[in-house]
């Protein structure tokens, strides 16, 4: 069988730029976990339904099974192991851990992306901001309760002071 | 010995102790476990749902360039179950197929890509047999057996009666029957199963991490697939994604990915996907219930009839205890006498279910507070008032001999009576709203393991060494429940000191005592127990050695946490100054504490499988549910959940409320949208588009109150908190319907169709209301 097509990408991975040979149809998800080692972003179904994946490309949430790594060129790509400041976690972050809005943790990643996200471009959401901004996130654990909690605990944090 | 100064963690508002690797992304899942030289492995799964199987041809699969290590039903005559009764199913099949995705080989190779062309290449022939999809069709006469020891493709027959069904049917004043179909329910936790196996061809050693809830039932059932000896084997849970049933058993998918790596003579990863997540299943089985009630007008029951049908898929796994619950849990909630309970396990050519949260009691609990709210109306009482009349006394045994120590229903239900508003507001809310009220109980643990071998029923240990850092040892599976936050706790509570001091190392069982594991809600009572006798043998060192210091009698010690004296006048030692004391004659110290239940909690003998149900204590939960239902369309909103669960005593407010409100959601799910539905045996739900889960859009609040009856037994009074209150959320749900539009739903999920049609049935009935109705 034919090897597929590569070509290079050139990114900003978490604030460093990087550059890799990757094959056409590989996924950003794959790219991230699989090439650069970057496990925070979670694999949770078979394409778009829930949501674990999701990453920031030019601070917006993007679905990273549903991205071509090929198509993220030049941009800025933001995972989960991107927050937090000289090793201490931020707001939506603290958020999810002190509120519990992570249980088993899985989803955890994809909806504090999400978050992040939702808090950068809206720092003063209300429960329907929230409510509307992770609908394409799914939870087993929580019943999103204490998931609409942290968020809004995060954004309090946010306007403390404290990064999203 | 002086009581400790307690820390107050315990009762308190405490985020996990694992909480900053997941908002991190630091926390290593099965699959993130990814090496240099690791082989991909896949499974090749059945395409028929009952075939002999003639060939399983994989020689130009072999042939592929990276293929590494090919393995079939041929190289595993072995079987696997989690009940010793039971063990019945080949990691691959061998001699026949029995439901559509069963794996049948399996393939490692350089990469997935690979893998996945060898997969294509496998050649399955088969001869077709009649294949059964329902319960009533596996058991109609003259039905094929799905498995040659099971006649009538019966797995489980249970029949009891206790007290007189008949005399208590004629003391009643009103005698009603409902029939209720429950869809069959899959956990669908967040990750989807994954296994990595490590074979160290030199030593001959197995190491296989897998997202288990269950480490060592995985390491008893690896020792049996391999036929290698179980010291031979080391099984390691890393973080894992949920749970909530479906990983209570050694599962396919690590016995396969072991098999390969020991053909291989290396490292295998194997990542099933979502559709293949959903077909391992071990899901709530599809249930028809036929339930006659007999009631006093004073709301008392008098008599109950329960049959009850399972169609438990092609497997047994725990599908002979599932069938027991239903029947034994009718019990231990309210005072009841006359009992008869018909139970079937069926054997069907669908993926084999197993213990889906609040196992074996769902389905049949929703069937009597459904009956129990409606003859409420008939006989013109509050829904809260007949639950009342029917009150258990604490302590008390069961006729079915479950053991029943602390109770608190009563003001579970006093409390979402007040804070729903319930008395102004029931009945007199406007048009399409209603509210529902129902109750649910669970155990904290069965009383008698799965797999019974005489030892203590959990055993802790902790370690302390020179640099005063204690370690607790465990192999209670964390899961995202909890467990390990708990047992943190537990220990810096009875040492009085702060959790900072105490680490904790789990999931690996080179290293940790052995564990049941993290189901039936076992692990705050009995791990939690153990864990307080392990922190308390170590109190008593460091008691005596500061005695042996300060020249005192270890009952003159007064233990401050962080502070040993000797009377308050003493200055006393520092926590480090009494470790470096104790450590003098026996270096590194390792204190044990252990668990076992007491004979009373195990269940009678008045029926074969009377034992399960019994537990150490019951949780008890009561909910009221608000809905708004949009009679154009059927679509139901549930506004408002207020539910109050009596935990013992609430180790952690934070997670019980968060067990709590994931339970109730898990119910919400189960009562409003989530199916796994098959064509032909075909699963077409096998994502979670078509398996419809509560999205935040559709999720209500949740508002919790914890009661504490503080149980005797439980450790600082604690029971368990994480499944009890799934239950109630389906009939409270149905019966807040029927309040908001007199239609009563027996068959779940109340879809928006469903809701619908059975409004256009009555509007039809109605000569008034179905006046040119356009449909």
């Amino acid at each position: 069988m034919a090897r597929p097509l590569a070509r290079i990408l050139e990114l900003t991975l978490n604030g460093r730029p990087r550059v890799d040979a990757v094959p056409d149809n590989l996924l950003l998800l794959d790219y991230l976990r699989e090439v650069v080692g970057l496990t925070g972003t979670k694999t949770g179904c078979d394409g778009g339904e829930c949501g674990a994946c999701t990453v920031l490309v030019d601070d917006q949430p993007r679905l990273s099974c549903l991205t071509l790594a090929a198509g993220v060129r030049g941009q800025r790509v933001d995972t989960v192991e991107s927050l937090g400041a000289d090793g201490h976690l931020s707001a939506v972050q603290r958020g999810f851990h002190e509120k519990l809005g992570a249980q088993c943790g899985y989803c955890t990643p994809g909806f504090i992306m999400a978050s992040a996200g939702l808090l950068r471009r809206n720092p003063r959401p209300s429960e329907d901001d929230i409510r509307s901004a992770l609908g394409s996130n799914i939870c087993r654990c929580t019943g999103y309760v204490k998931i609409i909690e942290a968020v809004k605990y995060a954004a309090e944090l946010n306007a403390a002071g404290v990064a999203p | 010995m002086n009581e400790i100064v307690p820390t107050h963690t315990i009762g308190g508002y405490v985020p996990m102790v694992d909480g900053p690797e997941k908002v991190s992304g630091r926390a290593k899942y099965t699959a993130d476990l990814i090496n240099p030289g690791m082989l991909a492995g896949r499974i090749f799964r059945s395409p028929y749902s009952h075939a002999e199987i003639i060939d399983v041809d994989v020689s130009a699969a072999l042939q592929l360039p990276g293929v590494k290590a090919i393995v079939t039903g041929a190289d595993c005559d072995k079987t696997f179950g989690v009940l010793p009764i039971a063990r019945s199913e080949h990691p691959m099949a061998r001699d026949k197929v029995r439901y559509r995705g069963e794996p049948v080989a399996a393939v490692a190779a350089v990469d997935d890509a690979t893998a996945k062309r060898a997969i294509a290449l496998i050649k399955l022939t088969v001869r077709e047999l009649p294949a059964y999809y329902t319960s009533q069709e596996a058991m109609a006469e003259g039905a094929t057996t799905i498995h040659a020891r099971k006649a009538g493709n019966i797995e489980r027959d249970v029949l009891f009666e206790l007290g007189n069904v008949e005399q208590g049917f004629q003391g009643a004043d009103l005698v009603r029957e409902g029939r209720y179909d429950c869809a069959e329910v899959c956990q669908n936790q967040m990750e989807m199963h994954a296994a990595v196996a490590e074979y160290d061809a030199v030593r001959e050693r197995m190491t296989v991490h897998a997202s288990t809830q269950v480490p060592y039932y995985v390491h008893l059932m690896l020792a049996q697939i391999l036929d290698m000896d179980m010291s031979k084997i080391r099984v390691i849970k890393p973080h894992v994604g949920g749970g909530f049933g479906c990983r209570t058993e050694a599962l396919n998918v690590e016995l396969i990915t072991a098999l390969l790596a020991r053909r291989a003579g290396g490292s295998v990863r194997m990542m099933i996907n979502r559709e293949e997540t959903f077909i391992t299943h071990r899901g709530r089985p599809q249930t028809d219930i036929r339930l006659k009630l007999g009631m006093r007008k004073d709301g008392k029951i008098t008599a109950v009839e329960c049959e009850c049908y399972q169609r438990g898929g092609a497997h047994s796994g725990y599908g002979v205890v599932t069938i027991l619950y239903a029947g034994s849990m009718l019990y231990a909630i309210y005072d009841l006498h006359n009992v008869k309970y018909i139970g079937k396990r069926v054997l069907t050519n669908t993926p084999p279910c197993g213990a889906f949260r609040g196992h074996g009691t769902v389905d049949v609990r929703f069937a009597f507070e459904s009956l129990l709210d409606e003859m409420a109306g008939e006989l013109g009482l509050d829904p809260m008032a007949v639950r009342r009349a029917n009150y258990l006394t604490a302590p008390t045994f069961t006729d079915n001999d479950l053991m029943v120590n602390s109770y608190g229903l009563p003001e579970c239900v006093d409390w979402v009576e007040q804070v729903s508003g319930w008395t102004a507001r029931k009945g007199k809310l406007p048009k399409g709203k209603g509210l529902g009220f129902a109750c649910s109980h669970y155990i904290s643990g069965a009383s008698r393991p799965v797999n019974w071998t005489g030892e203590p029923h959990a055993t802790v240990k902790i370690k302390l060494d020179f640099d005063g850092s204690i370690v607790v040892l465990s192999g209670a599976a964390e899961i995202g429940q909890g467990s390990s936050t708990i047992l943190v706790q537990t220990v810096a509570e009875v040492l009085g000191l702060d959790l900072s001091r105490i680490r904790i190392v789990t999931g690996d069982s080179e290293v940790v005592p052995k564990d049941n594991g993290s189901y039936s809600s076992r692990v705050t009572f009995m791990v939690g127990n153990a864990a307080i006798d392990a922190a308390q043998n170590l109190k008593r060192v460091l008691v005596a050695a500061a005695a042996r210091k300060l020249d005192a009698k270890p009952e003159e010690i007064e233990c401050l946490g962080e502070l040993y004296r000797a009377g308050a006048q003493d200055k006393g030692l520092s926590f480090n100054e009494v470790v470096t004391e104790a450590l003098k004659d026996t270096g590194t110290i390792t204190v044990t504490g252990n668990y076992s239940t007491i004979p009373e909690s195990h269940g009678g003998k008045k029926y074969r499988g009377a034992a399960i149900g019994g537990t150490m204590g019951y949780s008890y939960s009561a909910q009221v549910v608000e809905v708004s239902v949009d009679e154009d369309t059927g679509v139901v909103t549930v506004d408002k959940v207020w539910v109050a669960h009596d935990c013992g005593k609430a180790l952690n407010r934070l997670t019980v409320e968060g067990q709590v409100q994931g339970s109730v959601w898990m119910g919400l799910g189960q009562a409003m949208s989530e199916e796994t539905a098959y064509h032909e045996g075909l699963l077409i739900t096998g994502n979670m588009l078509d398996y419809r889960v509560p999205t935040i859009q559709d999720s209500p609040p949740i508002e919790v109150g914890i009661v504490e009856s503080n149980d005797p037994h439980g450790p600082f009074g604690a029971k368990e908190a994480g499944e009890g209150s799934l239950a109630a959320f389906l009939p409270a749900l149905t019966n807040a319907i029927a309040d908001a539009t007199g239609v009563r739903l027996n068959d779940l999920p109340a879809t928006p169709d469903r809701v619908f049609a059975a409004m256009e049935k009555r509007r039809r009935a109605s000569p008034i209301r179905g006046n040119g109705r356009a449909v």
